[in-house]
């Protein structure tokens, strides 16, 4: 994925705070992810304007690694969002 | 006792009025008036008893959940309590701004059911003519208000051929998400397994079309399949489980571990007119009957399944041995087993004949 593409949500697809088990999840039809800690940090990020780039660099300004690291473990992450059907790009 | 997990999914029956007559209808032969239902404002705190609870999914399904006029009134409390709402439809009776207007009140999803790939063999099926048709028109309306569509073909011995064909008309339709869903036998369905249950051959087709298309299609659309118990060779664990993640509420109030349960003799299903969601869900005989791993006969309780499996489904260990509490036939364990290769043989020399749902044919 570019730096400059901007990734969000599928269509149907939404964090939500579950209260009742003190966790993020992201719902969708017949769909549940529980995202782990690192995800949930990205996926806080997917505000619909925020270009990959932009969520890099933020998450290098919190997390002390190396930001090439941090743009691949995101990759990563998205990659599989998307084969999920959790993230459009 | 360890109190149960709180549950996750909630299915709302609205009602069970509808204009198909599916000869598979997974609602049960004694179908509720439309007297006999709840209104809004109590779906209205069901729902944030629910919310309360745990339950983060709710369908609104039925019968047709849009015979009811207070759809936009019900869809507004799910989405007040914080719910994640899916709309099950025949998309019959749904027009564009009634659409939009259940898109304002907050609806998430849309699930539309279609009965074939082929108009003459769908409108046979769902016994309505010209349906096909109008579902068709209907999905393009659900995208152009927004939403998110997944189409769910019910497939059995009459469509499964054309699974092709069913896979292209999801793409066609824009949808992000298939369910090919073997049908269930019991209720309705057991009724017409005869002309409904697909050949080995058959099923073996298209559940390698399913993995191809699987495959070529990551990221366009996710394809979900259910495997028809009658060719598994381990039961399902139907609900995930009695009482461990689901609940449904019937047209009437009535709340019960699966939507088919109240087939099952000798349980009382308490009613949300009566009691909270909490206390049916913790205390009720019902819930309880088989929940967990203690209820289980031989030769669940010695398995190392029994926590996979749970036993399988109750309403078919029901439906075809007339016991609730056995082994669920599917399971090439159960003592029942041969019942499913001998419904399968049936099947095989039987008639394409159905009988269809109505009100009133329960006898």
């Amino acid at each position: 994925m570019d730096e400059a593409a901007i990734p969000r949500f599928a269509l149907g697809m939404k964090l939500r705070e579950d209260r009742a088990r003190g966790r993020w999840v992201v719902m969708g039809p017949e769909r549940l992810f529980v995202p782990d800690a690192v995800a949930l940090e990205v996926l806080r990020l997917l505000d619909g304007s925020r270009s990959l780039g932009a969520i890099v660099d933020d998450l290098a300004a919190r997390f002390s690694a190396p930001r090439e690291r941090i743009a691949a473990d995101v990759a990563a992450l998205l990659d599989d969002l998307r084969a999920r059907g959790v993230v459009s790009a | 006792m360890i109190p149960p997990p709180p549950p996750i999914g909630l299915l709302a029956e609205l009602t069970h009025r509808c204009p198909l007559r599916c000869p598979y209808c997974s609602n049960p032969l004694e179908l509720s008036r439309a007297s006999a239902e709840l209104d809004a404002d109590t779906w209205g705190r069901v729902f944030h008893e629910a919310a309360a609870l745990g339950v983060l999914q709710l369908h609104l399904s039925g019968g047709e959940p849009a015979v009811r006029r207070d759809l936009e009134a019900i869809t507004a409390h799910a989405a007040a309590a914080g719910l994640y709402s899916n709309l099950i439809t025949s998309g019959v009776m749904l027009d564009g701004a009634r659409l939009r207007a259940l898109a304002a009140a907050g609806l998430d999803h849309v699930q539309l059911s279609v009965q074939d790939a082929e108009a003459t063999s769908a409108d046979r099926i769902g016994g309505l003519r010209g349906g096909h048709e109008r579902k068709l028109r209907f999905a393009a309306e659900v995208r152009d208000a927004g939403l998110p569509l997944t189409l769910n073909a019910v497939v059995h011995r009459q469509n499964l051929d054309r699974l092709d064909q069913l896979i292209e008309l999801a793409l066609q339709l824009g949808a992000g998400r298939l369910e090919v869903a073997h049908v269930q036998y019991y209720g309705w369905a057991l009724r017409n397994r005869d002309a409904l249950l697909p050949t080995r051959a058959q099923l073996d087709a298209a559940t390698a079309m399913v993995e191809a298309a699987r495959g070529a299609l990551t990221g366009r659309l996710v394809i979900d399949y259910v495997v028809p118990d009658y060719y598994a060779a381990r039961p399902k664990a139907c609900m995930g489980g009695w009482g461990r993640s689901f609940l449904a509420v019937s047209p009437a109030g009535r709340v019960l571990p699966c939507h088919a349960a109240e087939s099952l003799p000798g349980l009382h299903f308490p009613n949300v007119r009566d009691l909270s969601l909490a206390d049916i869900w913790t205390g009720s005989d019902a819930f309880n009957r088989f929940r967990g791993t203690d209820w289980m006969p031989e030769p669940c309780r010695g398995c190392d399944r029994r926590e996979q499996d749970w036993g399988g489904c109750r309403c078919q260990a029901f439906a075809l041995t007339g016991n609730a509490g056995r082994t669920d036939p599917a399971c090439a364990l159960s003592p029942d087993h041969h019942l499913l290769d001998l419904a399968v043989r049936d099947a095989a020399a039987a008639t394409t004949d159905f009988t269809y749902r109505e009100m009133g044919r329960a006898g």
